[in-house]
């Protein structure tokens, strides 16, 4: 009978080998699903793959869609890590989105353009104080974070959806449950012209550069882990792992409400009700599937984003259904996390 | 007066579906595993139901069909986090947006489906009682049975022998698996009931509740049921409860409305989930409270001789 | 016990999977045969490229399958002439730009985008893209190469008050609506006063689900409706559900958008059905004759973009001749449903009698009429 059996050592090999086969797979099956569907294979394959960086035009786009998974995946990396469980990463987004949108609503005609500065940093102070209260809960009570980051996700919906058909409803817009468009100098700054890349794209390179720095090159990034892993280790080490949680969740709350702030301050450019479009659940998966390495999200969010791209490109070209990009992400994730298992352990056939 | 009997009849119904949901999330949880992709199962199961009853017009096959697709998507899901080990809650929202995308892909040759029409579920005498008969005793059979569940699940969890090391597989896995339990078989048998009542729900909602089929319809129920099981402390008997509140604050807000009443619905809508973390936050304090309350290896993973 | 692990496992997991890309195949058939085979390529002129971008499934049964009715509609009007293609669920956010910006790199000449909340985006993406024809459902902001056209759903919306006033036992209608915009709560009051005409009696009940699909939610707000004593529904959201409900518990309903009959046979009153074909089949032609100017296009009855379907039999022949009546003098531009005096809930002439409402006045609707219950949300 074949067996796993633990290997002494995780395999570098299988680190690089896995997500490769975990995506042959992944293709294998949609061929399957492409041929049932009396599409040519080659062809879908290619709005998926091909067609989302066939030209500099649709790189920005992927851009623009990865940077905000890029950059809340980097903050979550950070806390699972230290095993802080934030999975409410979609709530201090919304949050976030909600603090910038305050300051860049409070904007007129004759505001500096150095709001935009103010925009983001509310973004990341939201995010941060959205995650606060679940780091505050644990600290103080001991409230599981998973249980309580998750329903804070919901609070910041009802409250996102209160404030746009109550207070900050534009008085102009016909009752629709939206604000008033920003003003201009609101405007996250464009990278080029013609397209929609802003500096949130640098903002997240120089994310992961920082992040990577920090973990591997710094004593408190050490720290970070070690207090996170193993409290008791921490603790005889003289480490907190009070300071891990609070540095956890600071990171990677200042991290989601950053990608709000640029998210309604970039493309959206108002605060509307579906701002929440599960970017910080999708983070999630990115950072696991980039196995909380900087570099890894980095490969990660491109991925993800090439797959709700590549979804939309197949139905207007291909007439394929839009609802096949969910089933190829959850298979690649799916196989991907199973073919992880190699890296640890190997096969054997055993009697 | 009616009109009250009809509103809790409405909430008893409107709490059915979550209920069943969050009594099978609530086992996989006793057993220690965090299932995040119960909005995904319930849409599966929906369509198969749903799908399963056009062809057949028997809703009980309907019901099964959707407990099967659950079970499936759970067995997947179990397989992956107790076996190899992978992150429950990355593994459960791929199981999410997998299981949105496959119902929606599926589904599409069933919108413009419908089913035969039903009959009401009075029950003979019972139902003629003033008040007490219109606001219990009309519903579908499987209203009654999100209380026969429940009180199952409170024999099994706290009376029966396998409820008890469901529960220690819970709360110390290395414990229970030093005296020779099989711990990752029986969090799998915990995963697989989740999903299958999951699916239950998804298929009652598609089949009976709404009754169609039309991608995404679960909208954000099955994200409820997971609140619910830390909302009830992981107690089967507030679980039903807490269906029946959070049901019911969508009813009182809608009936209200058709009273020219006026309410904040986010406001309101929210009041269920700051309680649930104030209540989260009161039993964390007191290590002892938590201990009778919270499974305590919820969302770790188990290495057996690791 | 050591910690060898049992592959079986990976096994298990992969045939699961396999199983449930299995269930997706067998459904591909149907789908296919219900999607018109590309047009092969013709002999002399290219097709022009017409795309459509859908805020819902093609299959939500309401809004967006009307729509892509409609597409299907140019599809068999000019065969080989055209090309047309869609993309479903393209939601109001960041995403809605990319979507418009695709269509337009590809070669499409005129793109149709379905609701309201791509109005901000289309502004932006037209303003790049001036060889390309942009057309936007239900909004209010236009530009040289984008223009608006929405359909008068508050005719259907009347005429199906004129059937409601006769058939309610109660005197008491109801109205599931989805988010308080004027085109809505129009259709509540045209509804009421459609209902006011034949029965002076009316009251009418709203709850609003703050969405525009939700089936579920919309379940239970019809249910709360009927609790409350309302016996005839109307729904201003996008799924069948209203109706199914209705049917479920004994009462009667309308149909929405596109024609509901088989969803509620014992319940069904008739189908107000937006019929879009007629608009984007002008649109098409428009733009393939090169006379495609922009404006702002509000269709009803008269131009065959409103239509009540499918009125039940036992409606009382007087009612059915009376829609009969209002149909013909929609189509004569004889009459007019929103003519004075027209009473606001608090008693005060909204419009004083003989006057018939103008296109801006229909626009700005924010207060319910005399006989409507509750306050609009949000006013003040």
């Amino acid at each position: 009978m074949l067996k796993l059996e633990a290997r002494p050592n995780p395999s570098k090999l299988w680190g690089f080998a896995s997500p490769l086969l975990a995506l042959v797979i992944t293709v294998l099956i949609g061929t399957v699903i492409f041929m049932a569907m009396g599409k040519a294979p080659l062809t879908a394959l290619s709005m998926f793959f091909w067609e989302p960086i066939k030209s500099s035009y649709a790189l920005s786009e992927l851009a623009v869609k990865a940077t905000p998974l890029l950059i809340i995946a980097l903050g979550l990396s950070v806390c699972f890590r230290s095993n802080v469980w934030n999975i409410g990463a979609e709530g201090q987004f919304v949050f976030g989105a909600i603090c910038a949108a305050g300051v860049a609503l409070m904007a007129d005609a004759t505001t500096s353009r150095w709001i935009v500065l103010a925009v983001l940093i509310a973004g990341v102070l939201g995010g941060m104080a959205w995650a606060g209260i679940a780091a505050l809960l644990r600290d103080r009570f001991n409230a599981n974070e998973i249980l309580t980051s998750l329903m804070l996700v919901y609070i910041a919906v009802f409250l996102l959806t209160y404030l746009v058909s109550g207070p900050w409803k534009d008085p102009n817009g016909f009752n629709f449950p939206q604000s008033k468009t920003f003003e201009k100098v609101t405007q996250i700054p464009r990278l080029l012209d013609g397209t929609r890349m802003s500096i949130g794209l640098l903002i997240a390179l120089a994310g992961v550069g920082a992040l990577w720095v920090y973990l591997f090159r710094t004593f408190s990034g050490f720290q970070l882990q070690v207090g996170g892993l193993a409290p008791l280790a921490a603790r005889y080490g003289g480490f907190s792992s009070r300071k891990a949680l609070w540095t956890a969740l600071m990171i990677s709350g200042g991290a989601a409400g950053l990608a709000g702030a640029l998210e309604v301050a970039g493309p959206v450019g108002q605060l509307t009700p579906y701002i929440p479009v599960g970017y910080g659940f999708a983070a999630i998966i990115v950072a696991f599937v980039g196995r909380l390495h900087p570099v890894g999200i980095v490969f990660a969010a491109i991925l993800m984003s090439m797959f709700y791209i590549g979804g939309e490109l197949a139905q207007s070209r291909l007439r394929l259904s839009k609802s096949l990009t969910g089933v190829l992400q959850g298979l690649l994730l799916f196989t991907l996390l199973a073919c992880d298992t190699l890296i640890a352990y190997r096969v054997r056939w055993q009697r | 007066m009616n009109e009250i009997a009809l509103l809790v009849a409405a909430t008893f119904n409107a709490g059915t579906v979550l209920a069943i949901a969050a009594l099978g999330l609530l086992i996989n949880e006793k057993a220690g595993i965090v299932n995040l992709g119960a909005e995904g199962m319930m849409l599966c199961a929906a369509v198969a139901g749903f799908a399963a009853v056009v062809y057949t017009g028997n809703d009980w096959v309907g019901f099964l069909a959707g407990m099967g697709a659950g079970a499936l998507m759970a067995a997947a899901f179990g397989v992956m986090v107790i076996w190899l080990n992978t992150n429950q809650y990355a593994t459960g929202l791929a199981l999410s947006l997998f299981g949105a995308g496959l119902s929606a892909f599926v589904g599409v040759g069933y919108v413009q489906a419908k089913l035969p029409p039903r009959g009401d579920y009075s029950i003979p005498f019972l139902s003629d009682i003033p008040f007490l008969g219109t606001a219990l005793f009309k519903q579908h059979p499987l209203a009654y049975f999100a209380l026969i569940l429940m009180a199952a699940i409170v024999y099994f969890l706290f009376k029966s022998r396998a409820g008890l090391v469901l529960r220690s597989v819970g709360e110390s896995p290395e414990s229970a698996h030093a005296l020779g339990y099989p711990v990752r078989r029986i969090r799998l048998l915990a995963v697989i009931f989740g999903g299958a009542m999951c699916g239950l729900a998804g298929a009652y909602l598609s089949v009976i509740y709404t009754p169609l089929w039309v991608q995404g319809m679960v909208a954000g129920k099955g994200w409820i049921a997971l609140a619910l099981t830390t909302f009830a402390t992981w107690r089967p008997a507030r679980v039903l409860l807490g269906a029946y509140l959070f049901g019911g604050v969508t009813m009182v807000q809608l009936a209200l409305q058709s009273r020219g009443v006026a309410v904040s619905e986010q406001l309101l809508s929210m009041t269920p989930y700051i309680a649930t973390i104030v209540v989260l936050a009161l039993i964390s304090r007191n290590p002892a409270w938590i201990r009778v309350n919270m499974p305590q290896s919820l969302g770790k993973p188990f290495y057996p001789g690791g | 016990m050591n910690s060898k692990r049992n592959l079986l496992a990976l096994g298990l997991s992969a045939a699961v999977l396999a199983t449930l890309v299995g269930c997706g195949k067998k459904e591909e058939p149907k789908k296919e045969a219900a999607a018109p085979a590309a047009a092969p390529a013709p002999a002399k002129p290219d097709p022009l490229k017409i795309a459509f971008a859908y805020v819902g499934p093609v299959g939500d049964g309401g809004w967006t399958f009307a729509h892509d009715n409609g597409r299907k509609a140019i599809e068999k009007e000019f065969g080989d002439k055209v090309k047309t293609s869609f993309v479903e669920n393209v939601p109001e956010s960041a995403d809605a730009e990319r979507v418009m910006r695709d269509l337009a790199s590809q070669g499409n000449k005129l793109i149709f985008g379905t609701t309201f909340g791509y109005m901000e985006p289309m502004l932006k993406v037209a303003a790049d893209n001036k060889g390309i024809k942009f057309e936007h459902a239900t909004g209010y902001k236009g530009a040289e190469n984008l223009r608006t056209y929405d359909s008068r759903t508050y005719e259907g919306a009347y005429m199906a008050g004129v059937i409601a006033g006769k058939m309610t036992k109660s005197n008491t209608l109801g109205v599931v609506g989805s988010i308080p915009i004027p085109e809505v709560i129009r259709n509540i009051n045209s509804y009421t006063m459609g209902a006011q005409s034949v029965n002076p009696k009316i009251k009418t009940k709203v709850v609003w689900v703050g969405e525009w699909f939700n089936p579920a939610k919309e379940t239970e707000a019809a249910t709360a409706l009927i609790n409350g004593g309302a016996d005839v529904l109307l729904q201003n959201t996008d799924s069948k559900a209203v109706l199914q409900t209705a049917e479920k518990l004994g009462k009667r309903a309308f149909g929405w958008d596109s024609d509901m009959t088989a969803y509620g046979p014992k319940a069904h009153l008739g189908s107000a059905v937006i019929n879009w074909g007629p608009y984007y089949i002008k649109a098409t032609r428009e733009a393939l004759e090169g006379k495609w100017a922009t404006g702002a296009t509000w269709w009803g009855v008269k131009e065959g973009a409103i239509e009540m379907v499918n009125v039940a039999e036992d409606v009382p022949a007087d009612i059915k001749a009376k829609v009969a009546e209002i149909k013909a003098g929609l189509k004569a531009g004889t009459f007019h449903p929103w003519t004075g005096p027209i009473v606001g809930q608090d008693g005060k002439e909204v419009l004083a009698k003989g006057v018939v409402a103008d296109d801006k006045f229909l626009g700005g609707v924010k207060f319910y009429v005399k006989g409507v219950e509750g306050k609009v949300p949000g006013a003040k």
